[in-house]
């Protein structure tokens, strides 16, 4: 496959790069490689050139980073001052960037106890298809002025824009956190308590279930508050379970933020929890894991991928491929319609992100 | 009558189509009253296919139209087009499905913000979003304007409450946005949709998440000596990475106004209220409340009181709620303004009112969503003065450009609609106002959806008209 590299280091010269070329697709880290990946003469734009924290008052919440930041630099950034995104991205260590995570839309297992990426994004700087710089949203975490486009850049996997900047609502981490594996004897069993906990006042950082009937509990606070909770909560699930603390519950998370879950193609399927049941037998021995109370899977898929489109569409559910080699990132049912369509024709009339 | 509207006749029953001047009165305007105008007619739809049929006839007849839910938009968002046709979503008010386990409710566009949460109390959920409107104005309303309450900081606004919409494109063709999932696989065209006051469709149906309720508050009310010492107070809560739910002040006219309203007890001689609201899980909040006493001892207040009771709670927001309408008894008008500013700004933006209000001669009172640095400054005045009104509205554009040079942003809350246009470009560039209208161009080339508002352009003048009805039957307050 033949493709030319960019790689710049100022916003004029993204701008230029999409009026002098005719197909483009920005990569930032390269960690969602089915996506990052050129298709025949189209030019590559790396990103990483553009990186850098710009804004972080920790008073405010609010940081503003180029596209082509590094979470791991964010995240240490962030740390220093007791700090974190709540929407937990993934491939952290990856090398994964901003711009690419907001792009794919990405979120891990702690989007459960304040939200997704959708949730925390504030701001945008992006170039659309005609190399016009643009600006939405703000800077200050409540705003209500104008179209909200930071949203609109969530997913949009380099279609409409090559986003260049980024402003981000951040919260304080938690000071403390323990983890709880509890085994169910049935998956029915498993989805009754998960269910029950989701709608419960119980706050919890992370609510996975690892199939077959596992569930994953993550609580996090005040440490002086943090035993008589997690008593609470064994009492609520009415069994002890296993847990994790200290330097042994940090890394089980830290390792699975990259998602290494096993062999194959790496994809993110959004459902609800009632979709579950259905879905369980039909997946097989694929390694799997449910993020967020159910609305959230992660699979790791060694067949060919036309199998799986085939069986999200059956299930009614949509599907994007975060690593494996595809020309078409996403499967199962089609979300295209009209609105997207005539929004992706205004933000990019020449078709120039198209893949 | 017009062979279009006799078209409509066909199509909407009497008493579900308005077209007598006594008929549109009601109409021709919403919270804004300083702003009227005279619709063509009203059509009041009770289906998704009405509302279809209505959106067809006007782009066949190239006839502008306006979404309208209960009227109680703060920036003229759902005044009607002079000539144009108003769709009513208020008989589309109907809790189409609740389902407590998934944690979902769908509903029609008319339905009113607090009765989610009503309907979703047994359950132990309730829906998050709390303007204070929330008697009254819609969810077809909010989600427009992807409103806020005292709970945004944390919660976020409508937008991260709305998992689902039906919506009819200004073309007539009807999409669906978004799932029930919480997750997405492509762009998010529901979050585009969030907050398009009306200019690219109209919702016919609404999906939204449940919260579970939370187990604990603690409220803590905190008199001050000065406003600097409540905002410093802040500041300080912030630092010692606590997350309330809530945090708001009040200056001295608000509190007077609002004790004199509702009694609810507040420190008197305060220069300054804070009022912060922990929530959670009974043991973290017990604990958290531990360091939100040692910071707001540490702040200087010269007053605490923490609510012993649900009720001693509900009198504290109580007076918090009731502060804006409040102000109706220290002046026969005035104008809510809504402004953002980093929260590291809202002393000098205070301080920077304060000055304004002295050289405008106008009282300014300020109640405000300190935790994200929402300000709501209340400009007093009396419409029965020549000239008052325009003082007041240029005092309130000069609070806006003051906090956009802050870093901040035009409105945080009540949208940009028919008051706020003109501002947008302080703080969007050309190219950021050009790509949005291209956005809104490749939906609607007539500009038939919502014409007038959010883009700079012709206003039609100032009236002066005094508070909302509704306002005035006590029913609503202003945020
Ligand atoms: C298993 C594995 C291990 C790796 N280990 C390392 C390592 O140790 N060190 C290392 O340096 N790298 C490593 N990489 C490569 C690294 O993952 C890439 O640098 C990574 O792609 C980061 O890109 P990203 O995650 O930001 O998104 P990408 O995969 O680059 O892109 C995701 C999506 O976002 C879009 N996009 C990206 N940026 C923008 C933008 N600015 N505007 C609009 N759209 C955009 C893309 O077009 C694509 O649709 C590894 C990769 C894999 C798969
Ligand atoms: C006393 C008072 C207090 C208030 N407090 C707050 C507050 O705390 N926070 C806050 O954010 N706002 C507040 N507001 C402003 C207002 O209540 C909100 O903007 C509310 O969301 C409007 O709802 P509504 O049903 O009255 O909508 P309307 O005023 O009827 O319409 C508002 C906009 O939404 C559009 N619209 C309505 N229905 C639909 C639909 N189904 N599809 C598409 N577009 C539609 C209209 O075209 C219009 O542009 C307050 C207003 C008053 C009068």
């Amino acid at each position: 496959m033949s493709y030319w590299t960019l790689r710049p280091t100022r916003v004029a010269e993204v701008q230029e790069a999409v009026k002098a070329h005719r197909t483009l697709l920005p990569r930032g880290g390269g960690s969602k490689p089915a996506l990052s990946t050129p298709g025949e003469g189209q030019t590559l734009l790396d990103m990483t050139g553009l990186s850098g924290v710009l804004e972080y008052d920790p008073g405010e919440y609010v940081l503003v980073a180029q596209a082509g930041t590094r979470l791991l630099e964010i995240e240490a950034l962030l740390a220093q001052h007791g700090q974190y995104l709540p929407f937990d991205p993934p491939f952290v260590e990856q090398g994964a960037t901003l711009g690419g995570t907001v792009a794919a839309g990405l979120s891990g297992p702690m989007r459960q106890r304040y939200g997704g990426v959708r949730d925390f994004i504030l701001g945008v700087q992006f170039v659309d298809g005609e190399g016009n710089l643009v600006r939405g949203g703000g800077k200050v975490v409540k705003n209500a002025a104008g179209f909200d486009l930071p949203k609109l850049m969530v997913g949009s996997l380099g279609r409409l824009g090559i986003l260049t900047e980024l402003a981000f609502k951040v919260f304080p981490a938690p000071k403390a956190t323990a983890t709880l594996q509890v085994a169910f004897p049935s998956l029915e069993g498993a989805l009754e308590t998960l269910y029950r906990l989701a709608g419960s006042p119980i706050e919890l950082y992370a609510l996975d279930l690892q199939p077959p009937t596992t569930l994953i509990l993550r609580l996090g606070g005040l440490a002086e508050a943090l035993p008589a909770r997690l008593e609470r909560l064994q009492a609520f699930l009415g069994r002890g379970g296993e847990l994790l603390e200290g330097e042994a519950e940090t890394t089980y998370w830290r390792s699975l933020n990259d998602l290494n879950l096993g062999e194959g193609a790496l994809v993110k399927v959004a459902l609800t929890p009632r979709r579950i049941p259905a879905l369980e037998p039909a997946l097989g021995r694929a390694p799997r894991r449910y993020l967020s109370a159910g609305h959230l899977l992660y699979l790791a898929w060694n067949d060919a991928l036309d199998v799986l489109d085939r069986l999200l569409k059956a299930h009614g559910l949509s599907g994007l491929v975060l690593r494996g080699s595809t020309h078409r990132p996403r499967i199962g049912i089609d979300l295209e319609q009209a609105m997207g369509y005539k929004v992706t024709q205004a933000l990019d009339p020449q078709g120039k992100f198209a893949r | 009558m017009s062979p279009a509207l006799a078209e409509l006749e066909r199509l909407f029953p009497p008493g579900r189509l308005l077209h007598k001047p006594g008929e549109l009165a009601p109409y021709e305007s919403d919270a804004l009253t300083a702003f009227r105008a005279r619709p063509l007619a009203v059509v009041l739809p009770e289906t998704h296919e009405e509302v279809v049929q209505a959106v067809r006839w006007c782009a066949h007849h190239q006839i502008p139209y306006v979404a309208r839910g209960s009227g109680t938009s703060l920036s003229g968002g759902s005044l009607p087009i002079e000539g144009g046709l108003i769709i009513g979503l208020n008989r589309m008010n109907k809790l189409l499905r609740l389902e407590p386990q998934e944690r979902i409710a769908v509903v029609q566009p008319g339905f009113i913000n607090l009765q989610v949460s009503n309907a979703a109390a047994t359950y132990g959920l309730y829906y998050a979003p709390d303007p204070s409107s929330q008697p009254v104005s819609t969810i077809g309303g909010n989600l427009a304007f992807n409103s806020g309450g005292a709970h945004c900081l944390k919660y976020g606004m409508t937008s991260n409450h709305v998992l689902a919409a039906r919506v009819v494109l200004p073309d007539g063709e009807t999409v669906e946005l978004g799932s029930e999932s919480l997750e997405n696989t492509g762009p998010d065209w529901l979050g585009l949709f969030v907050g398009s006051e009306g200019l690219l469709g109209i919702a016919t149906e609404v999906t939204l998440r449940l919260l579970p309720k939370p187990e604990t508050y603690h409220t803590v009310l905190a008199a001050y000596d000065s406003l600097a010492k409540a905002g410093d107070a802040v500041a300080a809560v912030v630092a010692s990475g606590l997350l309330p739910g809530a945090m708001e002040i009040m200056d001295s006219l608000a509190i007077e106004a609002a004790e004199a309203a509702v009694k609810a007890g507040y420190p008197q001689a305060a220069r300054a209220l804070l009022i912060v609201e922990l929530e959670g899980e009974t043991p973290q909040v017990e604990a958290e409340a531990r360091y939100l006493d040692a910071v707001i001892r540490g702040s200087g207040a010269y007053e605490v009181r923490v609510a012993q009771s649900p009720e001693e709670r509900l009198k504290i927001w109580k007076g918090r709620k009731a502060a804006f309408s409040a102000v109706g008894r220290l002046s026969p008008d005035y104008i809510v303004q809504d402004g953002v500013v980093p929260r590291s700004k809202l002393g000098q933006a205070l301080a920077e009112i304060e000055q304004l209000s002295a050289r405008y001669g106008l009282r300014v009172a300020n109640v405000f969503h300190a935790g994200d640095g929402n300000l709501h400054p209340l400009i007093l005045y009396n419409g029965r003065l020549e000239g008052e009104l325009h003082r007041a509205e240029a005092l309130a554009g000069e609070i806006l450009k003051l906090c956009v040079a802050l870093g901040g942003s035009i409105t945080g809350e009540h949208g940009v609609g028919m008051e706020k246009k003109a501002y947008m470009p302080e703080m969007f560039a050309e190219a950021d106002l050009e790509a949005m209208r291209r956005i809104r161009l490749a939906l609607d080339p007539l500009e038939l959806a919502n014409r007038g508002k959010m883009f700079p352009g012709e206003a039609p003048a100032l009236h002066f008209r005094g508070a909302h009805p509704l306002e005035k039957a006590g029913v609503i307050s202003r945020e």
